[in-house]
């Protein structure tokens, strides 16, 4: 008796493991049944993972939004940053959300896997016109000829400098804004204080999170445009990478700057400008909102961070709406993704905006959304702050906008930006020449892009 | 009158249905015995079934699951791809491996006997104080009630080479202090000296350990001459043993596995300029190679063989154990 028990307990876990196991699977649902269609009613649950409306921007065009989706559709909010390991989980357990928020560089590992679906019939269907939409971010979110996701916002880095210490050193704006190496690393010099440790960084050119910038503005790229091809050890990006390196060796090492940089109170009235320890910094348009709250009366310099030939440009970033396989409710979706992302919710955001700042006795700056047409006529609303220092941080966080650049999307991104990331910060660490980390990064970068590509064939 | 038998013991002899477990010998067993059994059987099985089932679910589903997972590719939304050993054969293969088992490696060896060390230090002198220790063991306690993650945020605070407060009490007596979080050389020491903030709760065990040292063997041991580090080195330690190698086991194992702090420092979300090969520790390398890359076949033989590697040091460590711990009322 005892062993029949044993048998039938052994049965039993058994048959239990082999029905969880079921749990794992792929999902393929497309929306290959839906219709969407800009005058339709629509109903229904719609949860969006990865989106929180945590300021006006947000809130504003959250609840537009939902008036226009009508009282039919019952949206709610998984917030925070999207959690990957939550979302791919929910996908491949068949009950993912409605729509997620994502970044838009997690776009093609989420099409290549396919998370999300192609949003080709969303957008005929909705009448979206991706014309609006500025061309980087377009190709951000376009997989395999396809748009995978509607894009918002952009980020985009400005030159920051210190007026103040320029003056001092007897170095121009443009000695710091990426134009002229050999003026900036002469710069560096003459603006760098040292008192056995960092006392005043002269120039610091964010690396490793940078690379893809300097790069640029040595006319290479990380990435081939079909996101294929790693091209790390091409000799314009090791040119850059030594030059954002020697920038660090002139004034004691990555390690000093980077140890003095974090002792900084970088959001707070002790930053870096207003206590005039910083020469300049490429950094964020995000951060000029930032120096205006805490420390209005810094003396700042703004440009466009430039490339060697002088012609401004920006690495772009931003976020993007995605469908996911699976989704309950696509149309419902689609439908919130345009009407988040059309020029009247950005316009009705900046009024909102504008209406806060107002009332706080601050300058509007302006909101970068990713939708050209909405930037214009958002940018319409930005009136003069009475202050040419913060006029000119406006003007160059725009004149940034018109001339971004970004990494195409490819199957491995994450694994990409690791590898890269680490051969730099080996380099910074004197750990390895730039030359040979980035030969030997361009090999392993190479290696995770065939396997993620093959993948995908594979798949089919 | 017979020995007392505990619950458990009763339990086990009941569960396994013998005649001889449990230290006592069962009355024969006659259908209405059996009958009996039979009933305690099952509501044994009732009132376990919570925890089975979650067991079956939680732990053991999960281990096996992951034994097959290591063997296909998978990446979390499409089904998992049988592939053999790869995996396996892939681990030899790839450098980064090497390098976060030595630094998982380096951490533990000197960590383990750091944390013990000033643990046991710790609790002889709390030991020594009479009624005040309960004040301090909750002082020396309250670390270990602080997030993981805020620990690690700490870190780059505490440890920051520019002006940071370990390196402002070294300038005190003329030492300048490395970039604990920025030089590769310093970043494991950093952590290292970082994870003592933790070392509250194996105060406590051996807090408890040397409270129950039987006062008549120190007794005997001072009117023999002996000292307060005679003592220590034979009477006391040999008798906190267990303790210590339960320390042991438990902080070796923890040391392999270290991850929250070290990954919030020099990984975790808005840090990744700050992550560098010496602080790759192989549960980060492991959890980049699960949830960044989607490589979950990969993660799964790591972690596999980070269990096979776990298991083979705490063999060892209960190989040596039998001729350095010393169980009171045992045979060794």
């Amino acid at each position: 008796m005892a062993k029949r028990k044993v048998r039938w307990s052994i049965l039993a876990v058994v048959g239990a493991l082999a029905l969880a196991s079921c749990a794992t699977g792929s999902s393929t649902t497309t929306d290959d049944n839906i219709s969407y269609d800009p005058d339709a009613k629509l109903s229904g649950d719609l949860s969006i993972m990865g989106f929180g409306a945590s300021d006006e921007v947000a809130a504003t065009r959250l609840e537009r939004t939902e008036e226009m989706l009508g009282a039919d559709v019952k949206v709610s909010l998984v917030e925070g940053d999207l959690d990957i390991q939550q979302f791919l989980s929910a996908v491949a357990a068949g009950d993912p959300p409605e729509l997620v928020y994502a970044d838009r560089a997690q776009i093609g590992s989420f099409a290549a896997r396919g998370a999300i679906i192609p949003l080709d019939k969303c957008i005929s269907g909705e009448n979206i016109d991706t014309e609006q939409y500025r061309d980087p971010a377009i190709d951000q979110v376009t997989f395999n000829d396809s748009i995978y996701g509607i894009p918002e916002f952009n980020q985009v880095e400005v030159t920051m400098a210190n007026t103040s210490l320029l003056e001092a050193a007897g170095v121009t704006l443009d000695d710091v804004n990426g134009s002229d190496w050999a003026a900036m690393s002469d710069a560096n010099q003459k603006l760098a204080v040292s008192d056995g440790g960092v006392a005043v960084i002269g120039v610091d050119p964010k690396l490793p999170e940078f690379l893809p910038l300097w790069a640029a503005g040595n006319g290479g790229a990380l990435l081939s445009d079909d996101g294929k091809t790693a091209q790390l050890a091409d000799p314009a990006v090791v040119e850059a990478l030594e030059f954002g390196v020697g920038l660090y060796d002139a004034q004691g090492g990555f390690a000093a700057v980077k140890a003095f940089r974090d002792s900084a109170d970088f959001f707070g009235a002790g930053n870096q400008f207003a206590t005039n320890t910083l020469g300049a910094m490429p950094m964020e348009q995000w951060y000029i909102n930032v120096l205006n709250d805490v420390s209005p009366d810094a003396t700042i310099s703004f440009d466009t961070v430039r490339d060697t030939q002088g012609k401004p440009l920006a690495f772009a970033g931003g976020s993007a709406w995605a469908i996911p396989a699976g989704s309950d409710n696509p149309a419902a979706a689609c439908r919130f993704a345009r009407t988040m992302t059309e020029v009247d919710a950005w316009l009705a955001a900046a009024q909102a905006r504008i209406d806060i700042r107002t009332e706080e006795g601050k300058p509007f700056t302006g909101i970068l959304t990713g939708n050209e047409t909405a930037d214009e006529q958002v940018r319409a609303l930005v009136q003069p702050t009475g202050s040419a220092q913060w006029d000119s941080a406006i003007e160059a966080m725009y004149e940034a906008n018109d001339n971004t650049f970004t990494l195409p999307p490819n199957p491995a991104d994450a694994e990409f930006e690791t590898i890269w990331q680490d051969a730099v910060n080996r380099v910074l660490n004197g750990q390895d020449t730039a030359q040979a980390a980035l030969e030997d990064a361009s090999d392993k970068a190479q290696e995770a892009l065939d396997k993620a590509w093959a993948d995908i064939e594979n798949k089919g | 009158m017979a020995a007392p038998v505990s619950p458990a013991a009763v339990l086990a002899g009941t569960l396994a249905g013998t005649q001889e477990q449990g230290g006592f010998t069962p009355p024969p067993a006659t259908p209405a015995r059996r009958r009996a059994r039979r009933r305690n059987f099952y509501s044994a099985l009732l009132f376990l079934s919570p925890w089975i089932v979650g067991f079956l679910i939680f732990t053991l589903w999960p281990i096996l699951y992951s034994a097959y997972l290591s063997l296909t590719d998978y990446d979390v939304i499409n089904a998992p791809t049988f592939t053999g050993l790869d995996n396996y054969v892939e681990l030899t293969q790839d450098p980064k491996i090497a390098l976060a088992l030595a630094n998982s490696i380096f951490y533990t060896v000197i960590q383990v006997p750091l944390h013990i060390g000033v643990a046991l230090a710790l609790a002889l002198l709390l030991n020594r104080i009479g009624q005040a220790s309960g004040f301090f063991r909750t002082v020396f306690f309250l670390p270990n009630m602080t997030p993981p993650v805020a620990v690690g945020v700490l870190f780059l605070l505490v440890f920051n080479g520019q002006n940071g407060f370990v390196n402002l009490v070294l300038g005190w007596f003329g030492v300048a202090g490395p970039a604990w979080t920025t030089d590769p050389n310093w970043v494991k020491p950093g952590l290292i000296l970082m994870s003592l903030w933790q070392v509250g709760a194996s105060v406590v065990i051996l807090l408890a350990a040397l409270q129950s040292v039987p006062k008549e063997l120190l007794e005997s041991a001072r009117l023999d001459g002996a000292g307060f580090w005679r003592q220590t080195r034979s009477v006391t330690v040999p008798l906190i043993s267990p303790a210590l190698f339960f320390l042991v086991i438990i902080n070796t194992i923890a040391g392999f596995n270290n991850f929250t702090e070290a990954y919030t420092a020099f990984f975790g979300s808005g840090n990744s300029t700050y992550s560098n090969d010496a602080a790759l520790f192989y549960v980060i390398y492991l959890f980049q190679q699960g949830f960044e890359f989607l490589h979950m076949g990969y993660a799964s033989a790591m972690a596999w063989l980070l269990f096979l590697i776990v298991l083979a040091v705490t063999a060892v460590q209960m190989i040596v154990s039998r001729r350095l711990v010393f169980y009171e009322g045992g045979t060794q």
